[in-house]
């Protein structure tokens, strides 16, 4: 009996879950619409996984809406997407077995970061709490890494994270100079000398490929080349990650040519160059802004500042933060930049929509507007700041996303042992 | 007898030796003992620093001085060589080098499993292979003639040599620069004992860090003196035999830059040595704290090249700091001079000796004086060294060594002839040298022709006119020529047949002998005749005798406090002022909560009153109207600010080393961290050992010297640390030896060392200096007799009980758990036993045994009442710790209060300090800080950060140091270019350092100083 009544219980919360993801109005909720514009009082009506409407008049909508949730108080916002990331490659740092982001060679653009993907990572839930529900996988080492793909940080298995696979290929420029020691003691800066060299080798690789690409014929398969023709073919990006500005011009000015999609990743000293950036189209994904200045001498709080040169010039960029489990704190980095000086709804822009349009899934994410997925957060208070950033709900494609985590778990289950109240 | 023939190359005088010592050689063949009796006559005579002679004589015999002055007899035995026009001066001693010595080499190789736990040096010797006091300089010495020479074309005639590999060295031998028997050449056979902070050859891991270093030197001046009073009970030990044997010896220190100085002499003053102190070159930046020390100094004048700054971008590569010392290095003689410290003059340190001259009159352009130059090479040293009755001058009795010179040593193009050592001559020049410069009618086969010659006397221009040319300027052709021993020889063209026809010309080759007025000899012809040939004398050419260098009176950028970025000069650093900050909202920390619309009073570096509409005479008045006033932030857990290692993590324990003994005064990061609200931080050893080291807390006075960010009256604190680390789990295959590899062996490290205390405080009560004085277990021993109190980094709840239950059972307390990311586990029983926490808020993943940490760990500690706060351990998060307060906030919804205090009253409790700093309350230190906006926001900025009521962060004088910094950069950037453009040799903009100065320090980098270097 009791089953039974569990049982019908059980169906009837699904069928209510069901209608909820299929169908529902957010009303009375401060909407940033990712654009740059924010919506005070507005509402986002969700049909079929999409957004079907976004308005002022919420009240006007409702009779459209089996399930209407009140979102008064919250704020809601496009999905935060954290680029260069290894999550669901690194599960414990330092535990050799459970890193996955690094393979042997120097070109290996044919490796792939989707397939090792784990989507049962513990730490992928902390960083999805946050309201990042979007991440792009990126290989590091080498000079030509592999490729990567943006994955929700939400699936049961890696097919069914993909929203765009294989969206990129990723080269690391030389360094100009090597550096050594640690922030607590630093040592020499060394000249790389192999810098001229190891350009050159980017250069015959390139050459090669694009004379791959052009065959009519191809006798004999070359899986790598075969893996650089989306370059060509202009449906994935070339990421170069580098960090000094004689780098970047070095390299836009060495792959342009090509034609292929150039995308900077890092740029800590790409706002000493905005004018060439701009000039050559070069969008550029920033670093961690929470990091220390390059030298010694720099402005204490250039990397802070670097956000809101970038935009007061014309380049777009957007954020990103290296690594996994401190990807939760992505979007404060754009907090940060607000506090000197960019402005917030454009720190919001660089987080969602114009993270989208680097890298290419701008037709799918990354703003309220009608017609996108529905994939979008909703927070307590402003959730560019950490004393106001609590993330309540999360949509995947209208489908609502477990928040919970093992960090969570663990907090509910000592405060009961200790009988805390919140 | 009257000398005329040139005195030649009389290096053969060596096998035909005066004797002057008796000998145990034989002799192959017939003895030829001579007086070597000289008398140099009619020179300037500088026979000392401040006596200078004109028209003087020197009389030398058996290589000693006999007399000196000008009124003295010429014996007839003398042999005489007259030195009208030219110079005499007691040659120069050089106290740092390493002449003679063979190569360091290590004592055995380093061990694949890792850590080398003792030394490979076979033998009674010290435990450590780079205590090395039974090394002498007098059994390693050997003469070799080309070094010998190098200094010696410098003017040196004796050295002070020593071995240098390793920390302590042994002894030095004073020796000559001649060519003589090792046995003639050394004059005192153990001079001076050397030290220095670098292993050296030694492959031993330990110590791996410079408080290591200063750790084991201290323990060794202890271990010496227990080993001297207790002979009977005791190892037998060359190693500090020969250490107590060379103790009352001059004791030379070598440093890497003026904060090792300071290092180095507080460690002599503990065992009341005054160092003398072989110096980097650096000392002008810290010239106050260096005088106090009374210490003498060699001195290197190794005057940095400039940058090529060519490349803007390259160019950022290169430090404000690089770039001043670049401008300011060669005044740091002066500076010393003018101090009244001593110093004497070293070529140590010069990567090409042959520039020592160059560099010294670049000390003199830039204010050191003559006098003061000569006494550095002179007097000084031998005084240093106690060698003043037998070198330094030319005073009756000393030994015969000095040098020749055609000028003042300062002179531009100073010709150094001879150089006398021993009372022997090492001819570098031939002083007789007839001046041949003038101009010539030169003669051959009835033709004439014109010739010029200029330039230097040993080494003139000739040039021979072309008759068809009208410009008188022009000089015509430089012809090659030799000319040594009154013989001149030269290859002319004396027509220049430009027809096409003209397939070889006709070419001279000429030969003569020269006197003053004429030269005349023999030439051959392009056939093979012979034919003679002559050149009169016509006339004089304009010489140009060679000048003292210019003073150089260019305006120079200062001297900044600290030498880093944003420092600023002595006399503008910041000072306590009285100030009241208006209405605005004062986070107290304090019950009362959050105060709106509050003024607070600072007077004295205090907090004095806290109210509405304050007042006080001469107040400065800050409006804090929309603002936040805030206690300082304290770091319980930093590594900023730290010199040459935060881990000396090369045994289990090193409860020995203090942080305190390497604080580095001049890292940019204290004022990044000012500028995000910081006033003091707790600098701690590493966790690379379960006893790691002792910690130091500072306040970030920013400008002061490392002593004086020390603050004053704290508790002494150390470092312990569990798990991963300690255990080596993440070190690779070849850290599988040193124990503990598990946990479990962890805990018996402690067992073993808080037993061992106790029992060795009983041996110490009982037999005082009887029983070794052991600095690690005087550190331990603090800890359980509650002087000092722990710090330990923790993660898995396992070993924290464990932990905890050690101190219980030896009767302690832990005082705080740092990292502590699974506190929340054991919450209770952490409140229970009174340990408090310091954390991170969000932290983890980094490693197998963070995997439970959690952001809501601060949350829960807090709501079960232990003291909880939020660190950093990392100089960017160290900026922004506000921020990290803030994520208590948005983990568990602790109260903003609450949250505040995690990095402010909380830290200060786990300090032991709360009742003087981490909230504001009247009476409380004035650290302060006004934010922009709450400051848990990440919104919020630090416009002012006032430590001890000093503002030492302004955000609006920050901008104007932004503009002095590039205003100076440029500044200097200019300069560099001007120099590059006028052919000054510049160094690339980026580091090049090859160790040339130290071989053996390869191993541990021990003396680079990266911020001027």
């Amino acid at each position: 009996m009791r089953t039974i009544y569990l049982s019908i219980l059980f169906i009837a919360f699904s069928i209510l879950l069901q209608a909820q993801n299929k169908d529902f109005l957010y009303t009375n909720v401060k909407i940033h619409v990712g654009t740059g514009l924010i919506i005070e009082n507005g509402a986002v009506g969700i049909k079929d996984g999409k957004i079907a409407v976004v308005s002022e008049n919420g009240d006007a909508l409702k009779k459209d809406y089996k399930t209407v949730i009140d979102g008064k108080g919250q704020e809601l916002y496009p999905t935060f997407i954290a680029p260069n990331t290894r999550l669901g490659l690194e599960e414990v740092e330092a535990v050799r077995s459970m890193r996955d982001y690094r393979e042997v060679g120097h070109f290996n653009p044919n490796v792939r970061s989707l397939i090792a993907y784990n989507t049962d990572s513990k730490v992928t839930p902390t960083i999805r709490t946050n309201g990042i529900l979007l991440t792009q996988v990126v290989p590091e080492g080498g000079r030509i890494s592999g490729q990567s793909s943006i994955l929700y940080t939400e699936a049961d298995n890696w097919e069914d994270a993909t929203l765009l696979a294989d969206d990129g290929i990723h080269l690391r420029w030389p360094n100009r100079f090597h550096y050594s020691g640690w922030w607590a003691q630093p040592g020499p800066t060394k000249n790389n000398k192999n810098y001229d060299r190891d350009l050159q080798a980017i250069k015959v690789y390139m050459d090669a490929a694009q004379a791959y690409y052009k065959k009519d014929v191809v006798e004999t398969k070359n899986i790598k080349f075969e893996a650089m023709k989306g370059l060509f073919e202009k449906n994935k990006r070339l990421f170069v990650h580098v960090d000094d500005a004689r780098g970047i011009m070095e390299a836009v000015r060495l792959l342009k040519p090509y034609g292929v999609d150039v995308v900077i990743q890092g740029g800590a000293e790409s706002w000493q160059i905005t004018k060439f950036l701009k000039e050559y189209k070069i969008p550029v994904i920033l670093s961690n802004v929470h990091s220390l200045p390059k030298h010694t001498d720099s402005d204490i709080d250039q990397p802070f500042k670097t956000p809101n040169i970038l935009h007061e010039n014309g380049v777009k960029f957007a954020f990103s933060m290296e690594g996994s489990w401190n990807v939760r704190n992505l979007m404060f980095q754009a907090g940060q930049a607000i506090a000197y000086g960019l402005p917030k709804e454009t720190a919001v822009k660089a987080l969602t929509l114009q993270t989208a349009e680097i890298l290419g899934i701008s037709q799918r994410v990354g703003s309220i507007e009608v017609g996108k997925d529905a994939t979008f957060i909703v927070s307590k208070g402003d959730a560019l700041d950490m004393r106001t950033s609590i993330v309540t709900d999360a949509y995947i494609a209208g489908k609502k996303v477990d928040l919970s985590d093992k960090q969570k778990v663990l907090y509910e289950k000592y405060k009961e042992k200790y009988e805390l109240k919140d | 007898m009257t000398l005329n023939k040139p005195i030649l190359l009389l290096l053969f005088w060596s096998w035909a030796a005066i004797s002057l010592a008796q000998q145990t050689f034989p002799k192959n063949g017939v003895y030829d003992q001579r007086d070597g009796h000289y008398a140099f006559t009619n020179a300037t005579i500088q026979v000392s620093p401040t006596q200078q002679l004109k028209k003087a004589s020197l009389l030398i015999k058996k290589g000693k001085v006999v007399a000196v002055g000008t009124n003295i007899d010429i014996p007839n035995d003398a042999i005489q060589i007259d030195l009208a026009g030219k110079f005499i001066y007691p040659s120069f001693i050089d106290l740092h080098t390493a002449y003679g010595m063979p190569k360091p080499k290590a004592a055995g190789t380093r061990p694949k499993q890792q850590p080398q736990m003792v030394s490979n040096k076979k033998g009674a010797y010290s435990w450590n292979e780079a205590l090395k006091s039974e090394t002498r300089a007098d059994e390693l010495f050997t003469v070799n003639k080309a070094k010998a020479k190098e200094w010696r074309n410098l003017g040196f005639g004796t050295v002070l040599s020593h071995h240098r590999d390793g920390i302590a060295r042994g002894t030095s031998s004073l020796v000559l620069l001649g060519e003589e028997r090792e046995h003639e050449m050394i004059i005192n056979n153990q001079v001076a004992a050397h030290y220095s902070f670098g292993k050296g050859t030694s492959t031993q891991n330990y110590p791996s860090s410079r408080m290591g270093a200063i750790a084991l030197l201290r323990q060794t001046h202890y271990d010496a003196q227990w080993y001297k009073a207790n002979p009977d009970d005791r190892e037998y030990n060359i190693s500090l035999e020969k250490w107590l044997a060379i103790e009352s010896l001059p004791q030379i220190f070598e440093v890497g830059n003026r904060l090792d100085m300071l290092r180095a002499a507080k460690v002599g003053k503990e065992f009341g040595v005054t160092y003398i102190f072989r110096g980097r070159g650096d000392e002008y930046l810290r010239l106050d704290e260096i005088k106090q020390t009374g210490s003498a100094i060699i001195l290197p004048v190794n005057f940095p090249k400039p940058y090529d700054v060519s490349d803007p971008y390259t160019t950022q590569e290169v430090s404000l700091t690089q770039m001043k010392h670049w401008e300011l290095a060669p005044t740091n003689p002066a500076k010393l001079a003018k101090a009244g410290i001593k110093f004497a003059l070293t070529t140590d340190y010069l990567k090409d000796k042959k520039t020592f001259w160059t560099q010294v009159k670049q000390a003199y352009k830039f204010g050191l004086s003559e006098e003061d130059i000569l006494k550095a090479l002179t007097t000084t040293p031998a005084q240093l060294i106690g060698a003043d009755k037998e070198l330094g001058t030319l005073e009756q009795g000393k030994i015969a060594n000095f040098i020749i010179t055609s000028h003042n040593i300062l002179a531009d193009k100073v010709t150094i002839y001879h150089n006398w050592v021993n009372g022997k001559p090492y001819a570098l020049k031939d002083i007789n040298t007839i001046d041949i410069r003038g101009k010539y009618e030169l003669t051959l086969e009835g033709k004439k022709h014109e010739l010029e010659v200029n330039g230097s006397l040993l080494t003139p221009d000739i040039h021979l006119k072309d008759p068809n040319q009208k410009d008188k300027k022009k000089k015509g052709t430089k012809l090659k020529y030799t000319y040594a021993n009154g013989t001149i020889a030269f290859t002319i063209i004396p027509k220049k047949d430009t027809s096409k026809k003209a397939k070889t010309q006709a070419i001279y080759r000429l030969s003569g002998n020269v006197t003053a007025k004429a030269w005349s000899g023999n030439a051959t012809k392009a056939n093979g005749d012979w034919a003679t040939w002559s050149a009169k004398r016509t006339g004089d050419v304009e010489i140009k005798e060679p000048k003292l260098p210019k003073l150089d009176s260019t305006v120079m950028g200062k001297v900044v406090y600290p030498f880093a970025p944003y420092g600023v000069e002595k006399d503008q650093l910041p000072t306590a002022k009285t100030v009241i900050i208006q209405n605005t909202t004062v986070w107290t920390g304090e019950k009362q909560g959050k105060l709106t619309n509050t003024d607070v009073l600072i007077q004295d570096g205090k907090i004095t009153k806290i109210g509405k509409k304050l007042k006080a005479k001469g107040a400065t008045l800050i409006d804090g109207t929309n603002k936040h006033l805030t206690a300082g932030i304290i770091d319980e857990h930093s590594h900023i600010a730290i010199n040459y290692g935060v881990n000396e993590g090369t045994q289990a324990s090193s409860a020995e080393v203090r942080i305190g003994d390497v604080i580095n005064s001049e890292d940019v990061n204290l004022y990044r961290q000012l500028a995000g609200g910081v006033t003091m931080a707790q600098l701690l050893h590493g966790s690379a050992n379960p006893i790691g080291g002792q910690a130091a807390l500072i306040k970030f006075r920013w400008g002061q010297a490392p002593e004086q960010m020390k603050y004053e009256g704290a508790d002494g604190f150390i470092k312990f640390a569990l798990g991963e680390n300690v255990k080596q789990s993440n070190w690779g295959d070849n850290n599988r030896h040193r124990f503990p590899q598990t946990r479990m062996g962890v805990e018996q490290v402690y067992e073993d060392y808080f037993t061992r205390a106790r029992e060795y405080e009983k041996l110490r009560k009982e037999k005082g200096d009887k029983i070794r004085r052991d600095l690690e277990l005087d550190a331990v021993l603090e800890i359980l007799n509650k002087k000092r109190f722990i710090t330990c980094h923790s993660y898995v709840q396992s070993e924290i009980t464990m932990l905890m239950r050690m101190a219980e059972r030896h009767g302690f307390r832990i005082n705080t758990f740092t990292h502590i990311l699974e506190g929340y586990k054991i919450a209770d029983k952490m409140a229970k036993h009174g340990a408090g926490g310091s954390t991170f808020s969000d932290w983890w993943a980094y490693k197998a045994e963070v995997m439970d940490a959690i952001p809501y760990n601060p949350k829960l500690l807090n709501s079960m009442n232990v003291v909880i706060a939020i660190n950093s351990d990392d100089a960017e998060m160290g900026r922004r710790l506000n921020q990290e307060a803030a994520k208590g906030v948005k983990y568990g919804g602790m109260s903003e209060e609450d949250a505040w205090n995690m990095v402010t009253l909380n830290p200060a409790k786990l300090l032991h300090v709360d009742d003087k700093v981490g909230s504001i309350k009247v009476g409380k230190d004035a650290d302060v800080v006004l934010w922009s906006d709450n400051p848990l926001s990440v919104y919020a900025r630090a416009e002012k950060t006032f430590v001890d009521g000093i503002c030492r962060f302004d955000v609006e004088e920050d901008k104007k140091l932004r503009k002095a910094l590039q205003a100076e950069r440029s500044r200097l950037i200019q300069k560099m270019l001007n120099k590059k453009a006028a052919g000054v040799k510049t160094q690339p903009p980026v580091h090049t350092h090859k160790h040339h100065y130290h071989c053996g320090d390869i191993e541990n980098n021990n003396f680079i100083d990266y911020n001027i270097d």
